[in-house]
């Protein structure tokens, strides 16, 4: 019993500390540094401490100061009560949902069994979309309750975008859960140890538009019209400030993580090198012993999920700096006129197919 | 519709867009009917940039108005002193020698160059496309380069003046255009590539703030806005001025008129404006830059500072203004947005009785009601970006 719960802490410490602790302030670095390597530009470099400015790593420490001491502004009129609580109700489910998400495979440690997941939920699919979905009541909450009609506006955009998106987003996993006849994430990881039975060669289809559907559930370019700053000023959160504005921004950097995980652990293998199971490498790490084969392998589990995270994050950042906005009603027109019928017709064929074999 | 649906309450959404708003830029307020995102009505509200330019001219001499003509479109702002310079010399009866003439048109088409890149750039940023935007600014910066250092400044020239030009083309000059040329011409297709191919941004565009050709014309469009309703007018080819007759170039012109024919038509006319300027480098004449008329142009210094007649004139100039013959009259030269005009009066004294000006982007601004009802929010951005409305040409 203590062992278990020895195991989720440190887990749950683990993702916490990952996801708050490095990718949330990271990514605005990144997002910075790489945007500026693509466009021929320096990028954040001028905050330095004693001189050093560690190629621009102590730009996150500063924003945290800067928008930790700004006044934290709720515009006359507004709804006070729905205007503090939509950039929790924003934040939160992009940090929970990490839980279902497997980021290693099962191992005897000790003699206590491991399994590098917080929450081994057997509807952990259903649970993640559970909680996106809460996050668009942030989006729209904000929106309202600011009591200014360009947020007003984007509140209305975002709820549109994020409810169109979802549809599709749940139809295209239907085909993974068809191709793997599980709801649970830890076993569609390990049903891909296999190379070829990976989710980009089983559902090719489904990968892009799941990815697709998800950046458009984030609002991030090229479907950010929730907060088209040329349109709508800053959408929904316009009327934000200091750190409610920063939950927001942090809402919307660890989604792109868990959209990454979620691809990974769909479509890329989850926490498998190509051709090399759990049980290789424990084979390969015999030498260090059952206890050492079993953590050098959930070392190396957690590098390859991480590392494959990290490609996606870049993806998503490359994408978001290389296109122009889509506008609204193109964005409704793409997701029900064009992904929806795609993803139907994918469930179909994954169907036959199935059947077939 | 339901019958429930109906009964329902509603009304249209009123709202200002400006000046305090990313796309207007401070210059400008629309005032918006909206019936959710459909655009009922709009009413353009303009002034904010109003310096009364045309009063200030009153007061100075004829001269003193040539650094304020930097400040109309402030994104070309050697074109806005060669239309000065060349409407004043009209009044008076100058002809520049034919080195000034060449230095000029190399002025005005660098201008153009890098008021097209600032607009495409600024365009494409608004709806999204922010790497575009830093690499048609980075060409601009290059462009920019060059202005300084034939005028050694990079925004506020005041380059041009009656009778000739401040100084001459600087040595090496030729060398660096044709090395920014080559650098340019990359960051050109690498934006050709990112838009001018890129669906998102074709739907973006096109099909959006359509002004057919006889409307515009009705409306008082004038240069890339016209010209992409398919109406080949160019101020350079219907009333050549300087030495553009002896240019080779084309004017490309759009189909339908819509935002992405505005979009192709600038694009295609940064490049045939660096053929200009090639071929202008190559044609220079040598000789001198200045007319020899000393009561309209300073003599040289060294003229002034030895010969009393050139110091006579000097002094009188600079204290009292040159004076052009009683009259008036109207100039055009082609801006980077449509037919730059000035109409000069004059009373025979040292200042100008009234010095007006057409602003090409007032009748476009006019129009932005006509191009944008019953389209989108998102419709305004790309087409107030491409009709390119620069608030202190606008405005004055």
């Amino acid at each position: 019993m203590a062992a278990n719960l020895i195991e989720s802490i440190v887990k749950i410490l683990f993702i916490f500390s990952v996801n708050i602790g490095f990718f949330s302030p990271i990514l605005g670095w990144v997002e910075r540094k790489q945007s500026a390597l693509m466009q021929d530009r320096v990028g954040a470099n001028r905050a330095d401490v004693c001189g050093f400015t560690l190629i621009g790593l102590f730009h996150p420490i500063a924003d945290a100061i800067k928008v930790l001491t700004k006044e934290d502004f709720i515009p006359e009129g507004a709804d006070r009560l729905f205007h503090t609580i939509a950039p929790f109700i924003s934040l939160t489910p992009a940090i929970i949902t990490f839980a279902v998400i497997p980021f290693g495979g099962q191992y005897e440690l000790f003699g206590h069994h491991v399994n590098l997941i917080i929450a081994d939920l057997d509807v952990g699919i259903l649970f993640v979309f559970a909680f996106a979905s809460l996050a668009s009541f942030g989006s729209v909450l904000a929106g309202w309750s600011s009591n200014n009609n360009w947020s007003f506006l984007g509140g209305l955009r975002a709820s549109a975008q994020m409810l169109s998106y979802e549809v599709v987003m749940g139809l295209n996993i239907i085909g993974v859960i068809m191709v793997y006849g599980t709801l649970r994430l830890s076993q569609i990881g390990a049903m891909q140890a296999d190379f070829f039975n990976w989710g980009i060669f089983l559902q090719p289809v489904g990968f892009v538009l799941f990815f697709t559907c998800a950046i458009a559930e984030n609002k991030r370019a090229p479907f950010d019209v929730a907060e088209a700053e040329s349109e709508l000023v800053a959408g929904y959160f316009t009327e934000y400030s200091g750190m409610k504005f920063v939950m927001f921004w942090m809402g919307e950097f660890l989604e792109i993580v868990t959209i990454g995980a979620l691809v990974t652990t769909m479509f890329f293998g989850a926490w498998h090198l190509p051709f090399v199971s759990d049980q290789m490498l424990l084979n390969y790490f015999r030498f260090a012993g059952p206890n050492g084969a079993a953590s050098l392998a959930i070392v190396v589990n957690i590098i390859t999920f991480f590392s494959k995270v990290i490609f996606f994050i870049w993806l998503q950042m490359t994408i978001r700096w290389t296109l122009p906005r889509f506008r609204y009603d193109q964005v409704m027109r793409l997701g029900w006129k064009m992904f929806l019928p795609i993803a139907l017709i994918n469930i179909f064929i994954t169907g036959v197919v199935i059947l077939a074999k | 519709m339901s019958d429930s649906a109906k009964d329902l309450h509603s009304e249209y959404m009123v709202i200002n867009m400006g000046p305090s708003h990313p796309v207007t830029h401070g210059t400008v307020k629309f005032l918006l009917t909206l019936e959710g995102e459909t655009i009922i009505d709009m009413k353009v509200d303009i002034g904010f940039l109003h310096r009364g330019f045309e009063k200030m001219c009153e007061n100075g001499t004829w001269e003193q108005v040539m650094p304020y003509t930097d400040r109309l479109n402030y994104v070309s702002p050697l074109i806005n002193n060669v239309g000065y310079a060349l409407a004043v010399e009209k009044l008076v009866g100058i002809d520049v020698p034919e080195r000034c003439k060449y230095i000029r048109v190399i002025a005005s088409e660098l201008s153009r160059i890098s008021d097209h890149y600032t607009n495409i750039a600024a365009g494409a940023m608004e709806v999204g496309g922010f790497t575009a935007f830093l690499y048609f600014v980075e060409a601009r910066e290059l462009v920019w380069d060059l202005i300084e250092m034939l005028c050694g400044a990079r925004v506020t020239s005041n380059y041009v003046r009656i009778g000739g030009v401040k100084s001459d083309l600087p040595d090496g000059f030729k060398d660096k255009t044709r090395d920014v040329f080559k650098k340019c011409r990359k960051l050109w297709a690498d934006v050709n590539k990112l838009l001018t191919k890129n669906r998102i941004f074709i739907d973006r565009v096109r099909n959006v703030g359509i002004m057919p050709p006889d409307e515009a014309i009705a409306w008082g469009f004038t240069g890339p806005c016209l010209r992409a309703c398919g109406i080949p007018y160019d101020v350079r080819k219907f009333h050549p001025y300087l030495v553009y007759d002896q240019m080779d170039f084309e004017v490309p012109v759009g189909e339908k008129g819509d935002n992405f024919d505005r979009y192709l038509v600038r694009m295609e006319e940064i490049n045939q404006s660096m053929r200009i300027v090639e071929q202008a480098l190559e044609k220079i004449p040598s000789g001198p830059i200045n007319v020899n008329m000393p009561e309209y142009r300073w003599q040289s210094k060294e003229d002034i500072s030895t010969r009393i007649e050139s110091l006579i004139f000097h002094f009188k100039t600079v204290t009292e203004g040159i004076k052009p013959p009683p009259g008036e009259i109207y100039s055009a030269v082609e801006g980077a947005n449509g037919e730059l005009g000035f109409y000069l009066v004059s009373d025979g004294s040292g200042k100008p009785y009234k010095c007006r000006v057409r602003p090409p982007c007032f009748p476009l601004t006019a129009a932005m009601p006509k191009m944008v009802k019953g389209g989108f929010i998102a419709d305004i951005v790309p087409t107030f970006d491409m009709i390119n409305m620069i608030g202190g040409e606008c405005d004055r």
